[in-house]
């Protein structure tokens, strides 16, 4: 703790700021490229676990319950390891997009898939019977009218994505916490260890924290809404009782 | 390539090595356990902190609550992990040799365990803070009217509804600390995820081929990730049947009722 008061250590932080923001972009590179991987994995999966087939179904469910009952860190691990001892080297940030994608495209097709269920039966109906094809229902019935449902979670999902780049340590990455661990730890700038994490913590905090307001204030909003329509029924119920 | 495969497996045939995976497996649930159970508890008292301490003379608690939910949920565990590490004093009582492990063991597991305990109660008060949110506000008129008082109300009434409510949200976010817990193989403690990391790395002894092959990786991920896999989905399995129960009931009530 005492590091944190020192100015030897603050000026130790300031002098190498280059390397925090190179691992700070390295993160947020990794991030964006694992959410639209995640983002394209969910609606692909989510998309065949409400298709009403029941081996698409089959496939969408052994992947999401695979995937999202085992530790994002023994997958990463597991790719990484495999695809080195094998001989096809991927890169580090490469296996880190692939496998942190694969991992939260799990629960983003969880997310999707409880948003289309949530879409009464009727609509389907109705818009198969005006002629709608399978995609046109989706693109122009279901998926406007299910994406206040699925965002409020979808953004939360990207705000634990942001913060699990962190896993690219275990294999010797080079984001933001593993740069902040390596450079406490180093020969010429071990020992500035306060200065050091909060520099990356707020880092993180800065990214994620406005995400996750976004997603609760939505979600609460979602849910106020709900409650207004809610209370317009027991009105009308108590008229047919009387 | 046959034999590989065949030497990999033997080594999960060793009696000492498969002991080693199963404490390893031991101590992640050991440990995910605590962090849950401390976690509720800490957690509880920061989401009661949070949603109720309005009046202006504990308003700075509530901050305080505040600060702290949205710093741990906003930033990885592996941070508070090394900060744990570098930062947190270890009581004379952890700092020497127990259930077989080193002193140096014992320390790390119980500075890694202390990161892992604070970042789950930090998740479990937002739970807990959707279950008091889910209780309907006539129960504390109600509660007022028949002389309660605040800590009697919270007590009896509110947070027996709030965790009955939430009790599917805490066995599923088991779940997430078990995988959560294998973090703290970037420190190498003694759980799952770091044994089996350890034995890959020493793989090239164990198989008898004198080199580590990728059947090695195979087989050994493969094994934690079976025992991951059991141990979850056993967990999310006792979910879902709280729930499709609740939903049975729910809809018998409506039945009933119309």
């Amino acid at each position: 703790m005492a590091t944190l008061v020192s100015l030897e250590a603050w000026l130790k932080v300031w002098t190498y700021k280059s390397t925090f923001l190179l691992g700070f972009l390295t993160t947020l590179e990794t991030a964006l490229f694992a959410v639209l991987l995640s983002l394209c994995l969910g609606l692909l999966f989510g998309l065949m676990s409400t298709s009403g087939k029941t081996a698409l179904q089959a496939v969408a469910r052994v992947y999401v319950e695979f995937i999202q009952n085992t530790p994002l860190l023994l997958q990463i691990c597991f790719l990484y390891y495999a695809m080195s001892f094998s001989g096809h080297s991927l890169s580090i940030i490469a296996s880190g997009i692939i496998s942190i994608g694969v991992y939260h495209g799990a629960y983003m097709s969880e997310v999707i898939r409880a948003g289309i269920q949530s879409i009464p039966r009727g609509q389907f109906e109705a818009a198969h019977s005006q002629g709608f094809s399978y995609l046109a229902t989706m693109y122009y019935i279901i998926l406007p009218q299910s994406i206040k449902i699925i965002l409020p979670p979808m953004v939360n999902q990207v705000v634990n994505l942001i913060k699990n780049t962190s896993c690219l340590y275990i294999i010797g990455g080079s984001d933001l916490i593993s740069i902040t661990y390596s450079f406490v730890t180093g020969a010429n700038t071990g020992g500035a260890h306060g200065p050091a994490y909060l520099v990356s913590g707020v880092m993180f905090f800065i990214i994620c924290f406005p995400l996750s307001m976004l997603a609760s204030t939505w979600e609460n909003n979602l849910k106020k809404r709900e409650r207004l329509t809610f209370k317009k029924e027991p009105a009308v119920k108590a008229e047919d009782l009387s | 390539m046959m034999e590989e495969w065949s030497a990999s497996l033997g080594m999960l045939q060793s009696s000492a090595i498969l002991l080693y995976i199963l404490k390893g497996t031991l101590f992640t649930v050991i440990i995910s356990a605590i962090a849950v159970i401390l976690g509720v508890i800490l957690g509880s008292v920061l989401a009661l902190v949070r949603n109720y301490c309005h009046s202006p003379r504990y308003r700075i608690f509530r901050y305080a609550a505040v600060a702290y939910i949205e710093i741990f949920r906003n930033t990885p565990l592996l941070l508070w992990i090394f900060i744990c590490v570098v930062f947190c004093p270890v009581p004379d009582i952890f700092a020497h040799r127990m259930f077989g492990l080193t002193t140096v063991e014992t320390t790390l597991l119980f500075k890694a365990s202390i990161a892992l305990i604070l970042f789950t109660s930090s998740v479990i008060a937002e739970i807990v803070r959707g279950g008091l949110n889910s209780v309907a506000a006539g129960q504390f008129e109600a509660a007022a009217s028949q002389g309660f008082n605040t800590v009697q109300t919270m007590v009896y009434i509110i947070l027996p509804q709030a965790f009955r409510n939430v009790v599917p949200t805490l066995l599923s976010q088991i779940i997430t600390t078990i995988k959560d817990s294998s973090y703290l193989a970037n420190v190498a403690t003694i759980e799952l995820m770091s044994r089996v990391r350890q034995i890959l790395s020493t793989a090239n002894i164990y198989n008898g081929t004198g080199n580590i092959n990728v059947s090695d990786v195979f087989v050994l991920y493969g094994c934690a990730a079976a025992i991951y896999f059991i141990i979850n989905f056993a967990l999310s399995l006792v979910v879902r049947h709280i729930n499709a129960r609740r939903k049975a009931a729910a809809s018998a009530y409506r039945t009933a009722k119309a």
